[in-house]
């Protein structure tokens, strides 16, 4: 297997996979009752890292598994290649609105185990797309994802994740995107649950106009470790991308955020914003940032912008004085701070299940 | 009735209020001026329960209770309402949402049953009308991007579903040009009534033109040292407040 | 155009490229011991400085130079240098026993040093390749109980101090460069404001390198004592040369409780030419450390020359509420590369910092933001904020930004702002339509963009920083 990257990589300098490489994965065993969001649209189920066609729903633009050679340098891209043995290939045909398909991902066991699944998403010339995807599970395991997006002129997909896995798991998810003239990614993950995680999300923009808006929000407590790491590359003139990043982070969770735009020298009037913000909810969590600029053309407007505090005091005092308890006071903030990374997520379903999810979160605390 | 005895509090090492004495029954509207850095800000402030503000002595007592020792939402389901000098923005969350949860937390409190969306809105949608105001005002977030003037009306608005017992206007003046003013002397005297008392804080004595007070208080240096009729503030407004600690 | 009118043309941008022709001492080339045990003896060292060269001398061998940086330069060959070179007459005792060649080198660089010519109201102590050649007004400071010498001088005189603070700061093992320049270093400046004091005048430490082949290895202390307070600026000018030359300086500042320390640099070393020959290697480690209750430490500067500029600025903010502050603009053009920016490391609760960052780029010049900002748990109501701006002039440079932010505290609150942008055609255009010249034009927007920085320096050097950015961007723009 191809080594586990370490904290001397730049790229890897605020996550440390230690305690993953110290775990000895078994193979996946088979999972009995699995629990499944209900949620009322097609849907692929993937239970410990294999397609359950009896879970599935019928899609007609889902297509046999395809192993992929891998070419690039990711360490975990590689060790997923080297692994994988199922995924979805989806590939929806030019002109073609596919609608929402649900990807689900549940996994359970009693030892250890490793999964790596390798999906593979294409939408053809002006086809729609939109996709959520669900990672659920109980137990220690790895799951280690790999999704290739190749979208072509004026395609339209909305990428919207929930990863909710087990706290005891690892999720490390390598999500790259092409995206032609014209087209547009729209993303979204919420991190909520794993003991360690990290997203790391590339969307190269091709031609003239295409778009990116890669969001996230984290949601974090205990011990857990979320990471979630972006590269917008803009390589044609005349394209915006956006990044909205939000981070809470209550116990002694760490948050990272490390998200890079870079503007070749052909990509004139690129609009590059991307904003990172972290609340810390109590004295122990830890949240870093590293946002970079890397611009190579002159006429371009980039910007990113960073905060990290506390809650305003302010506007706690502001609704208490108006008779909301303090509590519901800290949750209707957390939402309000939140508003803005969930802003691109208007497929109901989709919407619902997230606010949920926050909503959740806020009550365990 | 809300009745203050001997109220010392302080921000870390300073002592801002320094024994203040009053009286506001039911029903009367009382005015509170003084110069800056008299302490009307911070009696504000301590009455509706802000952080950073240490009492150290006396209390403040109103319908009974001794509000000094409960939360701000707790002194605001008790009836108390303070209008911000600088309301604060709330990026995010939408202003409907923000008076709905407000006015269900009170009724929660009260024993009173919550508003469901629809009676809710309907009830804001009325309060946004005979305020004058738009009624894309209830879909904007709480203040943010609005003008002086919006955020003075938005005070108003949610003073005028919550209906407090008190309220406590922290120079909400400020910064206002005449048709701003009316606005709030029109928040206010709308609810005036035997229930309601209000507590006006005030620099100028402009905004007593339109909100005629019962009784004007003089606060300096921590303490009320004159209180009289409303032409007391004509007066004060005539000859300033110089020589008010020697009165 | 003749090559002839290029040449003046040139040298008109960098007026500083003039060599002077005095008769020198330099060891042999290259790095080993006994070259440590030379300097060491040549500057009359106790022996506790020799041991403590040595010691660095032996880290450094055992360390890599650093590659993290957004830099590229063919490897260098530390055994070509002469580590040590100097004007060959004996030390002068006072002014008028300094060179008159020396004299006229300061004068046409604009620094007299003669005090009765000086600017008012500033001290500069004058530093020559590997010796300090003068300082002045040194009977004025010492009046004010102020210490103001040649390091080498400090280390005989003021051992105490010496040894109490060199290094408390940048450790010998702090990096690469560091390592090296502890082995090596040859002079600088020492400064010492004793308890409760201001300093009566501003003081400066002006560099020059002049011999061929050889590496500058400057080392300046700054202590101010209780509640005492300094401004020190310091500039650099080297000659125009082919082969690239190698400054490696460590500046360590301490501020005690109450301190003051505002630390100014116009950086001016010969920047190579347009084709990217030549030029300096600037690989400088400057870092304060307020120690103190309510300390504060200042670092401003204007970066125009050198071929590569390695340098970050910063402050571990150690004393409950002490504050530290970096404005910078670094102007890069031709094929110049920087790399710079600071860290602030907040230690003490309440503690503050501002990082106002402007970097130009321009011609084929890569120009990078590189900062940290750390919040330790213990650092309760800590404030950072942070704003880098970039401005590209052409497209064939570059500008990058890499911050870090690195937040363990929950009442702490960090602000970072950056953008990217070049200079508005309409603001050209308005400009040239009420009669500015298109080189004017951009001179007076660069300096409206770097103005957040400037205004931090002195008076004296404000007017110089103000004129070099122009120069530094002539041609850029056509």
């Amino acid at each position: 297997m191809t080594a586990l990257p370490t904290r001397k990589l730049e790229a890897w300098r605020y996550t440390d996979l230690r305690q993953l490489a110290s775990i000895e994965f078994a193979a996946p065993p088979p999972v009995v009752a699995p629990t499944l969001p209900n949620i009322d649209l097609p849907r692929l189920v993937f239970l410990n890292g294999t397609l359950a066609k009896e879970l599935s729903s019928p899609f007609e633009y889902v297509h046999n598994f395809q192993t992929i050679a891998e070419d690039s340098t990711q360490p975990l891209a590689l060790i997923n290649a080297e692994k994988a043995h199922d995924g979805m290939t989806l590939h929806v045909p030019a002109g073609v609105d596919a609608g929402t398909l649900l990807l689900i991902s549940y996994a359970a066991g009693s030892v250890p185990f490793a999964f790596h699944l390798r999906h593979r998403i294409t939408l053809g010339e002006g086809a729609k797309l939109t996709l959520i995807e669900i990672a659920k599970g109980e137990g220690v395991y790895w799951h280690d994802p790999v999704i290739d997006i190749s979208l072509e002129q004026g395609a339209k997909f909305a990428h919207i994740r929930l990863q909710d896995e087990s706290r005891e798991a690892f999720h490390l998810a390598t999500i790259r995107a092409r995206v032609a003239e014209a087209a547009a990614y729209d993303h979204f993950t919420a991190t909520i649950g794993a003991k360690l995680s990290r997203t790391e999300i590339s969307a190269t923009l091709t031609g003239t106009g295409a778009l990116a808006h890669l969001n996230g929000a984290q949601l974090l407590t205990g011990t857990q470790h979320g990471d979630f790491t972006t590269v917008v590359a803009h390589k044609a003139p005349g394209c915006p991308s956006r990044q909205t990043v939000k981070s809470v982070l209550a116990g002694t969770a760490r948050g990272v955020f490390q998200g890079r735009i870079e503007v070749d020298r052909v990509a004139q009037q690129t609009d590059g914003f991307q904003l990172s913000q972290a609340l810390l909810l109590s004295p122990g969590a830890e949240m870093d940032i590293k946002p970079e600029l890397e611009i190579f053309a002159d006429d371009v407007k980039c910007s990113h912008g960073a905060t990290i505090g506390a809650l305003d005091a302010e506007q706690l005092f502001y609704l208490r004085s108006r008779g909301i308890p303090d509590d519901q006071a800290r949750s209707m903030l957390i939402r309000a701070f939140l508003e803005e990374a969930l802003e691109p997520v208007t497929q109901p379903e989709a919407r619902a299940l997230l606010e949920e999810a926050i909503d959740n979160w806020w009550v365990k605390q | 009735m809300l009745e203050i005895k001997n109220l010392h509090a302080r921000i870390g090492e300073k002592e801002i209020l320094r024994g203040v004495n009053l009286v506001v029954p039911d029903g009367e509207i009382h005015a509170i001026m003084g110069p800056n850095g008299a302490g009307k800000s911070t009696l504000s402030y301590v009455l509706s329960g802000r952080d950073g503000y240490e009492v150290t002595e006396g209390e403040a007592i109103y319908d009974g209770q001794n509000i000094l020792d409960l939360a701000p939402e707790d002194r605001a389901a008790a009836g108390i309402f303070l209008a911000f000098q600088y309301p604060v923005e709330l990026p995010g969350v939408g202003n409907a949402n923000f008076l709905r949860t407000a006015l269900n937390a009170i009724r929660r409190k009260r024993g009173e049953e919550e508003l469901d969306a629809v009676a809710f809105l309907k009830q804001a949608r009325a309060a946004v009308k005979s305020l004058h105001m738009k009624e894309d005002f209830l879909k904007r977030n709480v203040n943010v991007g609005f003008s002086g003037g919006e955020k003075k009306r938005n005070e108003m608005l949610q003073m005028a579903l919550l209906q407090p017992g008190l309220a406590i206007l922290d120079e909400t003046d400020s910064g206002l040009d005449i048709d701003a003013l009316k606005i709030v002397a029109d928040g206010v005297n709308a609810l005036r009534g035997p229930k309601f008392s209000a507590l006006v804080i005030t620099h100028y004595q402009r905004l007593l033109d339109h909100i005629v007070p019962d009784v004007v208080h003089v606060l300096s240096a921590g303490r009320i040292v004159r209180s009289g009729p409303k032409e007391l503030a004509l007066e004060l407004e005539a000859h300033g407040y110089a020589g008010l600690e020697a009165a | 155009m003749s090559t002839t009118d290029m040449q003046a043309l040139a040298e008109q941008k960098y007026k500083y490229g003039f060599t002077t022709d005095i008769e020198m001492e330099a060891f042999p080339r290259g790095l080993n011991e006994d070259i440590i045990r030379m300097i060491s003896a040549k500057k009359d060292e106790p022996d506790w400085m020799l041991q403590w060269r040595l010691k660095a001398y032996a880290a450094w061998l055992q360390m890599e130079e650093p590659n993290w940086a957004k830099l590229h330069h063919p490897p260098i060959d530390y055994q070509d240098l002469y580590y040590y070179a100097a004007p060959a007459k004996a030390q002068p005792k006072s002014l008028d026993e300094v060179d008159p060649e020396l004299l006229k080198t300061y004068e046409k660089l604009g620094i007299p040093l003669h005090e009765r010519a000086a600017l008012a109201g500033v001290a500069v102590d004058a530093v020559f390749d590997s010796v300090s050649v003068a300082t002045t007004f040194r009977e004025t400071l010492s009046k004010a109980g102020v210490i103001f010498c040649p390091i080498s001088e400090a280390v005989r005189e003021h051992p105490e101090l010496v040894r109490e603070y060199l290094g408390s700061v940048v450790p010998v093992r702090d990096n690469y460069f560091a390592a090296l320049n502890s082995a090596v270093f040859s002079d600088g400046s020492f400064v010492y404001i004793p308890k409760g004091v201001r300093c009566p005048m501003e003081l400066s430490t002006y560099f020059r390198i002049n011999a061929k082949n050889t590496g500058q290895f400057e080392r300046t202390l700054i202590i101010a004592d209780e509640a005492a307070s300094v401004s020190y600026l310091e500039g650099c000018t080297a000659p125009m040369r082919d082969e690239n030359q190698l400054h490696a300086a460590v500046v360590e500042l301490v501020a005690l409780d109450e301190a003051k320390i505002k630390y100014s640099t116009v950086q001016n070393w010969y920047p190579g030419d347009a084709e990217g020959k030549g030029g300096i290697y600037n690989f400088v480690t400057k870092r304060g450390a307020c120690r103190g209750r309510n300390s504060k430490i200042s670092w401003t500067q204007v970066e125009t020359g050198s071929a590569i500029t390695w340098k970050y600025p910063s402050c571990i903010l150690q004393g409950d509420g002490s504050v530290g502050e970096f404005y910078s603009v670094a102007v890069t053009n031709n094929y110049q590369q920087a790399d710079t920016g600071t860290k602030m490391i907040h230690l003490g609760k309440n503690t503050t910092s501002t990082i106002i960052s402007k970097g130009i780029s321009a011609g084929h010049s890569n120009n990078t933001y590189r900062g940290l900002v750390k919040i330790s748990a213990t650092a309760s109501g800590a404030r950072n904020f942070t704003q880098c701006d970039s401005l590209l002039i052409g497209d064939q440079c570059g500008a990058h930004t890499v911050p870090y932010i690195e937040n363990r505290s929950i009442s702490a609150k960090v602000e970072h702002e950056a953008t990217t942008s070049k200079i508005a055609e309409d603001q050209l255009f308005y400009c040239r339509s009420r009669g500015l010249s298109q080189e004017d034009a951009v001179g007076l927007i660069v300096n409206g963009f770097c103005k957040d920085v400037l205004k931090e320096l002195p008076m004296e050097f404000a007017v110089e920083a103000q004129k070099l950015l122009s120069v530094s961007l002539e041609g850029s723009v056509g």
